[in-house]
């Protein structure tokens, strides 16, 4: 069995966003990229599977510009066996991208898809679910539990109400939630080691997708600012600042 | 004409609060018609709770034995089908029941999806927030095809429901379903008290309350102020409460009336789930957390001195 894991790299969660004063996007030159956290728990759960036994092969993508070559050989260092880089400069929405990941499911015929629910850059969270709808596929989203046995999954899902469970046949796309598991470190020999595991390059405009029926962002905007507000000493003096604004 | 489509959130027979949002979201687009879709096993209450709400035009009703469970895979064709009925515009909720199929629906249909609508400035221009909301982006959907969004119920009020009385209609979707998806059991805590997406107050705690143990005394301080319960990421972490206690950008969203903040440091992606409370009270013993940046009352010490005090005082 095979696993493929979408691999996004996105702006390190531990950047301060900034909106360009000209409000035509947002500051990202020279800012420090890391893999999407989502992903890396996607990435982490295939090779949790491939400990066990179930899959033997970890193929991870990206789908990014050139310089994205070396965010896929942290995947490799990672563990998985072979990384696949669909090169374009464009920016790529979820459409696009669920529709270039069904093309490497085509090539490459996995059992199961693990992606992470959402990108933390533009916050969607729909890939998973727009792949899973164009591949006729089941999804599970949102997992924080996985278990494989035969040829289906059953995995708990983190919804609004609490812990779903649901068992879906494979093949089957899976999101990551972030209670699933917690990602290994890189260990400095698995970077060496990583540098010679195959690394495909496809060009984005071979795949014959079309594109261009898809949203345009037209202006950026910090968020509405939320001001300091006072300090109380105590609380009484809280309360009676509730009730001064009628909240008790 | 503008016509809307919007997906029913529905659980126990029970219509959630974020459809009577969604609705209030429709209606700054100023449609022609909004109509409310219910699939379900047996959809008459949940169909009879959205024909009152004010604004609704008419409530499709989808029964089928499959809709017992809100499976994306199973409801996604049959939204779709109905769509194609000549709606300009597919909304749900950006709940996890909204993002699970919303995504499936666009995709069916061949188009993009617009997540967390938090404001329509016409019918195909919309702001979202990107970055766990430090950034808001503009965008515009093209006008020739079908709109399909998720509405960021924290940013619209639930739409009221006095006199209206849209008729319901039954509707037939011939569309083959998948098995391919089955749902096994929904492991939910049993709570009386309010709903925390839709609650007036909330009291949320953090790494700083320190054990299973002492979130007590959160739970306590929430039923003296008849509060929901929240938790930061750190302690649904630690596993001092259940994930679905979470607020933040990959928890629940709110926009309580009050919201406090107790033993919370205010990571980026929590403010980004509480920045449209009314008001926001912090209770840390760091002064220097980030929570007292963004909150209107805040209150240096420890909580555990602090919290029955406020008791007291109430």
């Amino acid at each position: 069995m095979k696993i493929l894991v979408g691999y996004k790299r996105v702006v390190d969660f531990n950047v301060r966003i900034q909106v360009k004063p000209d409000g035509s996007g947002v500051v990202t030159d020279g800012v420090k990229l890391s893999a999407n956290p989502f992903d890396d728990i996607a990435l982490e759960e295939a090779l949790r599977l491939r400990e066990k036994g179930i899959t033997t092969e970890v193929v991870v993508a990206t789908i990014g510009p050139a310089d994205c070559q070396a965010h896929l050989r942290n995947g490799l260092a990672m563990g998985a066996n072979r990384a696949i880089h669909v090169v374009t400069s464009d920016a790529i929405q979820p459409l696009t991208a669920a529709r270039t990941l069904l093309k490497l499911i085509e090539k490459e015929q996995p059992q199961i898809v693990i992606l992470g629910k959402q990108a933390i850059d533009d916050d969607c969270n729909q890939t998973g679910q727009m792949l899973a709808a164009l591949w006729n596929r089941p999804q599970a989203t949102f997992a924080s539990r996985v278990e494989v046995t035969g040829n289906a999954a059953r995995v708990t899902r983190e919804v609004d109400a609490g812990l779903e469970t649901i068992e879906v046949d494979l093949p089957a796309v899976i999101t990551t939630d972030l209670r699933l598991n917690e990602p290994r470190f890189i260990k400095l020999p698995d970077i060496m080691k990583a540098k010679s595991k195959p690394l495909e390059t496809i060009e984005f405009a071979s795949l014959g997708i079309a594109s261009g029926d898809h949203l345009k962002a037209t202006s950026y905007a910090p968020p509405p600012k939320r001001s300091r507000g006072v300090m109380v000493k105590d609380a009484a003096e809280l309360v009676a600042a509730l009730k001064t604004k009628g909240l008790l | 004409m503008t016509k809307i489509l919007i997906i029913a959130e529905h659980l126990n027979g029970k219509l959630n609060s974020s459809t009577a949002r969604c609705v209030t979201c429709a209606r700054e687009i100023k449609p022609d018609a909004i109509d409310v879709l219910v699939l379900s096993d047996a959809p008459d209450a949940v169909a009879a709770e959205a024909a009152k709400i004010n604004g609704v035009s008419k409530v499709l009703t989808v029964t089928n034995a499959a809709n017992s469970h809100a499976l994306a895979a199973v409801y996604a064709p049959q939204i779709a089908a109905v769509a194609r009925n000549g709606y300009t515009h597919v909304l749900a909720p950006s709940t996890t029941f909204g993002k699970d199929v919303a995504p499936c629906v666009a995709a069916l249909l061949g188009v993009a999806q617009v997540s967390d609508i938090m404001k329509a400035s016409d019918a195909h221009t919309f702001q979202r927030p990107i970055y766990a909301g430090n950034a808001i982006v503009t965008v515009q959907a093209p006008a020739d095809q079908v709109l399909v969004g998720t509405v960021r119920t924290a940013s619209y009020p639930a739409a009221g429901n006095g006199t209206n009385a849209a008729p319901i209609e039954v509707t037939n979707v011939g569309v083959e379903l998948p098995t391919h998806t089955r749902f096994v059991e929904l492991a939910q805590a049993k709570s009386d008290r309010p709903d925390l997406q839709s609650a007036r107050r909330v009291v949320s705690g953090g790494r700083g309350v320190g054990s299973k143990e002492n979130f007590a005394i959160i739970f306590q301080l929430a039923d003296k102020l008849g509060a929901a319960v929240g938790a930061s990421r750190a302690a649904v972490d630690a596993g001092y409460v259940p994930s679905d206690l979470q607020v933040g950008q990959t928890g629940k969203i709110i926009a309580p009336e009050l919201y406090m903040a107790i033993g919370i440091s205010g990571a980026i992606q929590h403010l980004t789930g509480i920045k449209d409370a009314g008001t926001i009270v912090a209770i840390n013993k760091d002064g220097e957390a980030p929570i007292f940046e963004i909150a209107d009352i805040g209150l240096v010490g420890d909580l555990f001195k602090l919290i029955p005090e406020l008791e007291q005082a109430l």
